[in-house]
């Protein structure tokens, strides 16, 4: 044990060696940032009820048989149901207004579109729970209060996302240009033609990574959808993980969790191929997409 | 033949129409609901139910309960500047450790990964898409008194009996911070770090410099202004935190500035909750838009 303690040392501490200090620090980072949510997913295919004990594999337990499943559960499949609704139509709402936005910005650049994009951006990186105050109030104090609930978290999400959207496809509008819809123009395609015809295919890969991001962010909102939330029924799986996480839940909530998971990964998986696909066509290198910001 | 104006082709109004939607999508939830903030704070107060009565026009704006906040925020007795001052603390604690674990680990990325980088890149990608409530849930099962880190400590004999992690330790709220919003600090450190030209720092080798020096005096420079805005998105986030202390310590004694918010709008001191989001957005303008001038400066920077 001490003598392979020492080999490593030495291993690490090599002079000669290229940074593998370096190597060290990263490795042990990606196995902090990725174990615990390895270990959370093979929970939810945990054969017993406990959280802390592995008792044995089990494929389908937390997520079909039984009483307690995803499925069964009412709690939880009315969670599932309510987070994809709500992420479906804030994908449906944020990505149009976005993408309309983004060509807004890039084409018309005066000075009242740069004060609209500066608040934009702003929404971005105001904490949460401000925004989630402000429209709680807003629905309670100003508005009706009937519309708290689904309603008011698809109006705050709607516009808390845009900006992803935005900020994905105007990336994509400057590496495009306007040669391709001058040309369409030039062949005799009016303004409407030309942006349907030449402008929105070529963006399609942004618009597809786009809408991959934005389903991501609304599924795993927590701050607004909760601040928006009165009622057990618009209950999402964030609210839900959030709410039992502390009083002991049993693996149904893991594999709710993986679900969500599941979900998402496949959702910017198939975006990126996409992304990867039609920027591979053109033969031009990929404008890196911004993730996460 | 002169080429035409490309922008006569389309109609004046064309493109500004495309950004009606989105405008008025912010203007309702987003510049709307602060207006609406501002009516609460200064707003009146039901003298018998001590609900909240918005006033919304800003000439009859009542600044008594928001002073009262203020005042209790500056009296260095009271639970309201207690948690304040935890919350700085933690903040700045966990963004310093974010920076610190940051650092290394977008500096290899961009410089030592060489085949590997698309994995580490897809690792480090990875929690942007993976839920925060999931990933705090992870810890919380981890650090149960029978859960594995418990359990791993106690066989290494670190430990003789199981921590209660979980019990109002401030140790692991910092902790959750980090783990939570580590991935934004590497973002902007990794942009920055990946676009520094090899040739800046083969200069600087050839000029004598040794690895350490080249380090400090060409990479560590250029990439100060990645640092800065790290540390800013990173900080503001965490400020408006209250879910992370929640899951992970949920005491009093580790109240964040957030959850001081949230439990006045949960008892109905709704006019309370207004003003301190006020403090908090006041506090927070600075950094806030010292980010966006940033990144557009890197963006127009980037666009050259």
């Amino acid at each position: 044990m001490s003598a392979s303690a020492s080999s490593l040392r030495a291993w690490i501490m090599n002079p000669w060696a290229k940074a593998r200090f370096l190597w060290a620090i990263a490795v042990a980072y990606v196995l902090w940032t990725l174990l615990p949510v390895v270990v959370a997913v093979a929970f939810s295919f945990n054969a017993g009820k406990a959280q802390t004990t592995w008792q044995g594999f089990s494929l389908t337990r937390w997520y079909a048989d039984d009483v307690n499943s995803v499925w069964q559960n009412t709690e939880l499949r009315s969670a599932l149901f309510q987070s994809l609704k709500l992420s479906g139509l804030v994908v449906a709402i944020a990505v149009p207004f976005g993408v309309s936005f983004a060509l807004a910005l890039d084409r018309w650049r005066g000075r009242t579109a740069a004060s609209v994009n500066f608040v934009m951006l702003f929404s971005f990186i105001t904490p949460e729970i401000a925004i989630g105050v402000g429209l709680f109030l807003l629905f309670t104090q100003a508005i009706q209060p009937a519309l708290q609930g689904f309603t008011a978290q698809v109006f705050g999400l709607s516009m808390y996302e845009m900006a992803y959207a935005v900020i994905i496809v105007r990336a994509r509008l400057l590496s495009v240009g306007r040669e391709y819809e001058e040309a369409a123009m030039d062949l005799g395609a009016s303004p409407a033609g030309a942006l349907r015809r030449v402008l929105l295919p070529m963006l399609s890969p942004a618009i597809f990574a786009s809408v991959a991001i934005v389903f991501a962010a609304a599924i795993d909102n927590f701050v607004i959808s909760q601040r928006m939330c009165a009622s057990a029924q618009c209950q999402t799986i964030p609210i839900l993980i959030y709410s039992s996480a502390r009083r002991s839940p049993l693996p149904s909530l893991n594999a709710l969790a993986s679900i969500t998971l599941f979900a998402s990964t496949l959702v910017i998986g198939l975006a990126a191929l996409a992304y990867k696909r039609a920027s591979g066509r053109e033969g031009k290198k990929a404008t890196a997409v911004p993730v996460g910001l | 033949m002169l080429k035409a104006e490309p922008r006569g082709w389309f109609p004046r109004w064309f493109w500004p129409s495309f950004a009606g939607p989105a405008s008025i999508w912010l203007l309702l939830f987003f510049l709307l609901p602060f207006y609406v903030i501002l009516a609460v704070a200064f707003g009146r107060l039901d003298q018998v139910f001590l609900t909240a009565e918005p006033v919304y026009n800003p000439l009859q704006w009542n600044t008594g309960p928001f002073r009262d906040v203020l005042g209790q925020l500056s009296d260095s007795r009271s639970i309201a500047q207690l948690t304040f001052v935890r919350t700085l603390g933690y903040v700045g604690i966990a963004t310093s450790l974010c920076l610190v674990i940051g650092y290394p680990v977008a500096y290899f990325i961009a410089r030592h990964a060489g085949r590997a980088k698309t994995f580490f890149l897809v690792a480090f990608v990875a929690p942007f898409w993976i839920s925060y409530m999931m990933r705090m849930f992870a810890w919380v099962n981890l650090l149960q008194p029978d859960g594995y880190v418990n359990r791993i400590l106690t066989a290494l004999h670190l430990q003789s009996s199981p921590r209660l992690f979980l019990n109002g330790k401030a140790s692991t709220v910092v902790m959750g911070l980090v783990y939570g919003y580590v991935p934004y600090m590497i973002l902007p450190l990794y942009g920055m770090l990946d676009r520094i030209n090899r040739s800046t720092l083969e200069a600087a080798r050839d000029l004598g410099a040794g690895q350490v020096k080249t380090f400090f005096r060409v990479t560590l420079p250029l990439s100060r202004q990645a640092i800065l805005a790290g540390c800013v998105i990173v900080a503001l986030p965490m400020f408006g935190d209250y879910f992370t202390q929640t899951l992970l310590a949920s005491t009093r004694q580790t109240a964040m500035f957030g959850n001081l918010i949230v439990s006045s709008i949960e008892s109905s001191l709704v006019n309370q909750g207004a003003s301190l989001v006020i403090v908090m957005l006041a506090l927070l303008m600075i950094p806030m838009i010292y980010y966006l001038r940033s990144t557009k400066a890197a963006q127009e920077m980037a666009d050259r």
